[in-house]
């Protein structure tokens, strides 16, 4: 279980990432924690030509506010936005799932945008993103695009990135006021890929839920303030429009269910903490 | 921006346990075989290769990681510190390892080192955990042999003593 | 021999003194195979495993890999079969078993070619190089389908996939069940896992032509019968292979045992290369292919009086050994069979043992060892009866228990079981452990809506096997033919050097129990020394240590056979020095005592010589020693009396010593996740004598923590065409902290009356144990009366969750998810052009290529057969494949079967697609369902990057074949496609 041969290269600042990206295109990959990366280096599931590492370049190593939003930079280890003291006040909803984010010994190194660079569906942190109505900033040696979380994600592992861009880093809406973030999740084990993850936003007039998991990809719906019988409804039709699976550790019947209980759990907490 | 080709063996200089050290690895070794094998440091041990039982766990720039997650050629200037480096002189234990011996927390001792890096990284940045902390955060490793309830024994009582003491790593 | 009492202030033995393995262990000086230096010259190995469950091996192409620069050879099974015999099999059955594929491979997994490189890495660029040709066949993976004469027989020599089968009976079992007020039954399934030590497999082979001799470092853990069986696959007698261990073993569970196979592969990848050859196992690998537990399907019925009194039980066992019958299997059947009837008096008894074959991993050893599969089936019958016949489950149990007083007791099956006191441990269980108190816990939580339930169970663990219990598998006339097998000899040898300090060498091949420690405490007791002052030397070598068939670190033998051959030994030497101390301190030798560092006349302590002093005797001045007194080195050897061969009538004693263990547990299952919380568990052990109670701590939580992953999160899972499931230890999923909780240990102490320390084994009995005890918790919270592990909360809540609406009607035709690896999904597009135009492009080259997602050319073999290249892949998982596409069943222009099969490094697909064409106003409506199944690397570690690869490759095909005809009707294909499949 050794990885297959590369050649790697250390970018001294953005710039040298961009180059080596456009030079490299499909055949680089750009490791940060490599958490996700690494293991499939070793199983030789991917074989890049080229590694580029931007763990050293200290301008994407910021957690910094950006008008409503807080950039979040691409070698922001887990553990360090966790650790940010504005977490809570700013990002609740980051507060609540990053905890379910693998283990402590893997948040120590992996990185916030590696988790959404690598778009699994199951992921707590490209599930709160969407959620969030957050984006991904992107750049090439000519410039620089924003994508929207509900566009940068299209499938399995698989996202709207060019092979010659850069995520730079994640933007994540402020917390508002009078609204509500939850976030729960079920696996087989504490750290496991989620069998189910809801992140919920609720306010007066609304109610948001994203959930991870299920379908392919991180899935919204956004309803207004529904209660009682309308609200198991609509939640009824969103298990069912995830397409659940049977795999290993789930069925798809129970996939659903968790979707309507969890679900309505998870919005019935975000509602409480309105206030 | 130097390109370190595949197919050569790069110098790789970064401090091991407070020591300065170089070997040479190509830029796919991992960073396990790299300390084990170029380094002689076979006290970081390799369980699964793919980073779930940490076995491998070490401390590259105060952080702990999983060192079959890492490259050799990725901690080129760190400050990296195994278990070999966790005593306090030779024929010593530290107060971790200590408690350790007296719980009997280690039976095989395969899955040792990576806890102690992992815990002795924790006390330093959480010295008063409660016992559901340890748990959570233990749950980072696996260990087939203990049953692990020697381990949280073990643990609790190092934080104790550690947080009684602390000079005395 | 004099009888000498030793007077010592300090007893070590029942002490926990600190171990001295840990002090290395602690600071990173362990020294397990991996850590140990090799010869320079070494070459390291990497093994090609075989994606396929079941398939003929064509051809192999390795040229490639062999002129890799570093490459030094590479292996397949012609190579292996010209240098080495077959491994031995454990029944009389024409079949062979090799260590490597030859022309079939029988399971995912088996190694198919063994590359030899300058290091790991060049090896496995080298596996990545060799091309081989699959011809698949259909595999069977369940054991009772196994048996239907339309499945394939995975071995030529046999005639059907049953490799064994015997039938025994003890007592009068027809008479109670005819005579029987109840009868009583289930069926369980239990199901495949292994205790994966966190170390896997490593070994360093060497071959020394000049002496036709193998010299093999393994972390091999035993039973040295295998010693045996790999001298006689490699074609040398047993003193030309030497056999060495590491001095440090991380953990085996019995699992190491499972790399003999390997050995013999690289002994022969030595021999043939003329370097040595170190090979370590990958946590791929060993998940894959090294050993697992059997799964087995068990009937088990009781004859019951009213009150619950069991008094006959029927054994229908159908044991699933995997792809070969590999020694020492059919062991795991038989190591039970004189427990069979558990804790419990029941005279009658009738068993039907069957032995089948199936495209799965072999077996072997496990921690519990057959145990596991018995007692699920025992005790959740024992639940049951009480559930039918409406008794508590405890009254249940008492009045079954083996009366106090009746030991040593023979079982019907003939194991004679050594001593106890089951009542007394159970009624103490059940006061210290506050049964009561869960009781009423229980009935809150119920009152509260919760579902709470209480498992209870009873078993016998054996320890120290009988060598003999597996001939049970032969009929009595063959074992007449073979010659008498039994026993469990021990060994142990102590010696004395210049300075008078004293070392100790035992063949038990320690994995992290602390052998060299309580080795030192026994040793220390005898001699008046402190454990300190003894060196135990535990790393084995079969050319120095004295040692036999049963040597070992397997079937819980080490305290109650090792220890008490350590004893043995010592009182050997002890007796000489008494002699030796008596002629210098002008006593009776029954008057000698050691105490304290020093030989002394009891009653005078200062009539004395200091330990070491005399134990240098011999060396220095054996002339002052009559000869028969001279002590420099003994070695005792032991074996039980007890344990005699299978008699005419198949009773075998199987194990030397039974412990006695009573648990219960509460558990709490959310209803909405179907998860457990284990609220509860209580174990209570008599496990004989303890020696070092830390130590027992430790193996009954590290068996408990076993048992928890048994029961809740284990298993090795196949598809239903023999894809391997959970090829990583993100599938395979081992309990953590936050999944194991402290049980409650409580103990009562019988010595045994059979072993020199009074000591039993204790290390296996939770794996036994606690699986069921979690699963009848289960059951009563549930009020079910089936359950299989593992406990899963997708399986549990389907006992809870409300039955499911119907889905709105947009989702109707949601695609549907099969077993396993294997997919169907249907799917529907409108193109503009008529069925006949989308007809002629379906079996057109030019335009397959321009629709096969990723293809690279398409080449027209046949009018309906077509070859092409792809790349495929999900995100960043991108491989190259051979692609086989075949058009059948031809309607032109209404419909048309396509199947194909999809070959690469990561993996493999077969499927078959039913594409119907329907003319409609302004063009054709395409539909298609599909059926594909998935092998192979993505699908044992990635299988969750499948379902989703598969979805889009086949809806990028039906997008190409749109867009190719010219496109749909706007905003069409997006709600067509939305939907996915
Ligand atoms: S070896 Fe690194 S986590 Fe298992
Ligand atoms: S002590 Fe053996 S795996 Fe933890």
């Amino acid at each position: 279980m050794k990885p297959a041969r590369f050649d790697y290269i250390r970018a001294g600042d953005i710039a040298e990432a961009h180059t080596a990206l456009a030079e490299c295109g499909k055949d680089a990959r750009v490791i940060a924690g490599g958490q996700t990366l690494m293991p499939m280096l070793s199983m030789r599931l991917v074989r890049p030509k080229v590694l580029i590492d931007i763990m050293h370049l200290p301008a994407l190593r910021k957690i910094e506010a950006s008008g409503n939003d807080i950039r979040i930079g691409a070698a922001v280890r887990q553990a360090e936005l966790m650790a940010w003291p504005d977490l809570r006040d700013s990002l609740p909803l980051l507060k609540a799932a990053l905890p379910w984010v693998g283990h402590a010994q893997t948040r120590s190194r992996g990185t916030v945008c590696g988790s959404v660079a690598h778009a699994d569906p199951s992921a707590e942190i490209p599930l709160s993103l969407l959620a969030l109505d957050g984006a991904v900033e992107l750049s090439t040696r000519r410039g620089k695009r924003r994508v929207a979380a509900n566009e940068f994600f299209t499938g399995m592992m698989s996202t709207t990135r060019a092979d010659n861009e850069l995520i730079e880093a994640v933007l994540i809406p402020k917390s508002q006021a009078c609204t509500g973030y939850a976030f729960q999740e079920f696996g087989r084990r504490h750290g496991d890929f989620a069998i189910v993850a809801c992140a919920a936003v609720a306010t007066d007039k609304s109610i948001r839920l994203a959930v991870g998991g299920v379908a392919d990809k991180p899935t919204l719906r956004d309803w207004p303030a529904l209660d009682g019988t309308a609200l198991t409804d609509a939640l009824d039709a969103f298990a069912w429009e995830l397409d659940a699976r049977d795999d290993l550790h789930a069925t798809a019947r129970y996939r659903r269910e968790l979707v309507r209980q969890m679900g309505l759990a998870t919005i019935e907490e975000a509602r409480k903490c309105r206030a | 921006m130097p390109r370190l080709s595949a197919d050569a063996r790069h110098t790789i200089r970064f401090t091991l346990n407070g020591r300065a050290v170089e070997a040479q690895a190509e830029p796919r070794m991992l960073l396990t075989d790299f300390l084990r094998h170029e380094l002689g440091a076979t006290g970081t041990h390799v369980g699964c290769e793919h980073g779930v039982c940490g076995a491998c766990t070490i401390e590259i720039d105060g952080a702990t990681a999983r060192a079959c997650l890492t490259l050799a050629v990725q901690i080129d200037g760190a400050n990296i510190r195994t278990v070999e480096g966790l005593a306090p002189e030779p024929g010593r234990l530290s107060v971790l390892q200590e408690a350790f011996r007296r719980h009997h927390a280690l039976q095989c001792g395969f899955c040792t080192a990576g806890i102690l890096m992992s815990l002795d990284n924790y006390f330093r940045r959480k010295p008063d955990p409660s016992e559901d902390d340890l748990r959570d955060f233990l749950g980072g490793h696996l260990c087939r042999c203990t049953g692990y309830v020697p381990i949280l024994a073990a643990a609790m009582d190092a934080a104790k003593r550690l947080r009684e003491a602390p000079t005395d790593a | 021999m004099p009888k000498v009492m030793s007077v010592n202030p300090t007893q070590w033995c029942g002490q926990s003194v600190e171990r001295v393995e840990d002090a290395a262990l602690l600071t990173g000086r362990g020294r397990f195979i991996d850590d140990l230096g090799v010869k320079p010259g070494t070459l390291f190995a990497a093994i090609l495993r075989s994606p396929h469950a079941h398939a003929r091996i064509a051809a192999i192409r390795a040229d490639d890999a062999r002129k890799l620069p570093g490459v030094a050879a590479v292996l397949t099974g012609p190579d292996v079969t010209r240098l080495s015999a077959s491994l031995v099999v454990g029944v009389k059955a024409p079949i062979e078993c090799w260590p490597i594929a030859v022309d079939r491979v029988r399971y995912v997994g088996e190694p198919v070619a063994v590359v030899v490189a300058a290091s790991r890495y060049v090896a496995e660029d080298a596996i990545d190089l060799i091309e081989v040709d699959y011809e698949p066949l259909a595999a069977v993976v369940d054991p009772e389908q196994t048996l239907d004469p339309a499945q394939p027989v995975l071995h030529d020599g046999l005639k059907s996939n049953l490799a064994s089968e015997r039938a025994f009976r003890y007592g009068d079992p027809e008479h109670a069940f005819a005579s029987a007020a109840r009868r009583v039954s289930v069926t369980i399934r239990y199901p495949r896992n292994s205790c994966t030590p966190m170390e896997t497999y490593g070994l360093v082979a060497e071959y020394d032509a000049a002496e036709d001799a193998y010299d093999v470092l393994a972390n091999f853990m035993g039973p040295f019968s295998l010693h045996a069986v790999m001298a006689r696959a490699l074609k040398v007698p047993g003193n030309r292979f030497r056999l060495r261990t590491p001095p440090d073993s991380g953990g085996s569970f019995g699992v190491k045992q499972g790399v003999f196979p390997y050995i013999v592969l690289m002994g022969v990848a030595a021999r043939a290369t003329g370097r040595p050859v170190k090979w370590i196992e990958d946590r791929l690998e060993h998940l894959a292919a090294s050993v697992s537990a059997t799964n087995r399907v068990t009937t088990l019925e009781a004859a019951v009086d009213a009150d619950g009194r069991v008094r006959a039980l029927a054994w229908d066992q159908l044991e699933d050994v995997g792809a070969h019958i590999r020694a020492p299997e059919p062991a795991t059947l038989y190591r039970m069979h004189g427990n069979l009837t558990g804790a419990y008096d029941i005279r009658n008894v009738s068993v039907r043992n069957r032995v089948v074959l199936t495209n799965k991993t072999p077996t072997g050893l496990n921690r519990g060892f057959g145990g596991p599969q018995v007692y699920y089936a025992l005790e959740r019958l024992m639940q049951r009866i009480a559930v039918e016949l409406a008794l508590d489950p405890v009254d249940v149990i008492r009045r079954n228990l083996i009366p106090s007083g009746a030991f040593p007791y023979r079982t019907a099956t003939g194991a004679l079981l050594d001593s106890g006191d089951y009542m007394k441990a159970f009624e103490a269980a059940l006061a210290d452990g506050q049964f009561a108190e869960l009781r009423e816990r229980q009935q809150k939580a119920r009152a509260e809506g919760r579902l709470y339930g209480i498992g209870v169970v009873a078993a016998v663990e054996p320890s120290v096997s009988n060598m003999g219990y597996i001939t049970t598998a032969l009929t009595p006339e063959e074992r007449r033919k073979a010659g008498p097998k039994n026993g469990a000899q021990a060994t142990a040898t102590i010696s004395l050097d210049p300075l008078g300090s004293v070392s100790v060498h035992v063949s038990s091949v320690p994995q992290g129990q602390g052998h060299r420690t309580v080795l030192s405490q026994i040793v220390a007791d005898e001699l008046g020394l402190k454990p300190a002052d003894i060196r135990v030397v535990t790393d084995f070598d079969s050319a120095r240590d004295a040692w036999s068939i049963a040597s070992g670190n397997y079937s819980s033998r080490f305290a109650a056979a090792v220890g008490g051959a350590a004893k043995l030994a010592t009182d050997k030497i002890k007796a000489k020095l008494a002699r030796m101390a008596a002629a210098q301190l002008n006593v009776g030798p029954d008057d000698i005592e050691f105490a304290a560092g020093k030989v002394r006349a009891r009653g005078n302590p200062d009539n004395a010589v200091p330990f070491s002093r005399l134990a240098a005797t011999s060396h220095w001045s054996p002339g002052l020693v009559p000869e028969e007194n001279q002590a420099l080195r003994e070695t005792a050897f032991w074996s039980p009396p007890e344990l005699t061969p299978p008699t005419e009538g198949d009773e075998v004693n199987s194990s030397l010593c039974h412990g006695f263990i009573f648990d219960f547990c509460g558990i709490d299952i959310d209803r909405v996740t179907g998860a457990i919380r284990i609220d509860k568990y209580v174990t209570m052990h008599d496990c004989g004598r303890i020696l070092h109670p830390g130590m027992v701590a430790g193996q009954v939580t590290g068996g408990f923590a076993h048992a928890v992953g048994a029961a809740m999160y284990e298993e090795y899972a196949y598809g239903e065409d023999g894809s391997f499931l959970t090829g990583t230890f993100a599938d395979y999923l081992v309990p953590t902290t936050m999944e194991v909780p402290e049980p409650v240990i409580l103990h009562v102490e019988t010595p045994s009356p059979f072993t020199p320390l009074g000591t039993k084994g204790v290390g296996e009995g939770n794996c036994m144990s606690t699986p069921v005890c979690l699963a009848n918790a289960v059951a009563d919270a549930l009020n079910i009366d089936s359950i299989d592990l593992p406990l899963t909360p997708a399986k549990i809540a389907a006992h809870i969750h409300d039955a499911e609406r119907a889905p709105p009607k947009a989702q109707a035709t949601a695609p549907l998810a099969g077993k396993g690896r294997a997919l169907r999904g249907s799917g529907e597009a409108r193109v503009n052009v008529p069925p006949e135009t989308v007809w002629r492009m379906l079996l057109d080259p030019k335009t397959l290529e321009a629709i096969i997602p990723g293809a690279h050319g398409v080449e027209k073999v046949a009018d309906t057969h077509f070859r092409a290249e792809v790349t495929l892949g999900v995100g960043p998982v991108t491989g190259r494949y051979k692609a086989d596409i075949k058009l059948s069943d031809l309607d032109a222009p209404r419909a048309v079967t396509l199947t194909g099969v999809v070959n690469g490094a990561l993996g493999d697909a077969r499927g078959a697609g039913r594409i119907k064409l329907t003319p409609v106003e302004g063009g054709t409506q395409v539909t298609y369902d599909y059926d594909a199944e998935i092998g192979g690397k993505v699908a044992s570690i990635g299988g969750r990057l499948l379902d989703g690869a598969a979805k889009v490759v086949i809806k990028q095909f039906f997008a190409a074949l749109v867009r190719h005809t010219g496109g749909a009707k706007p905003g069409l294909f997006a709600r067509l496609f939305g939907r996915g499949a």
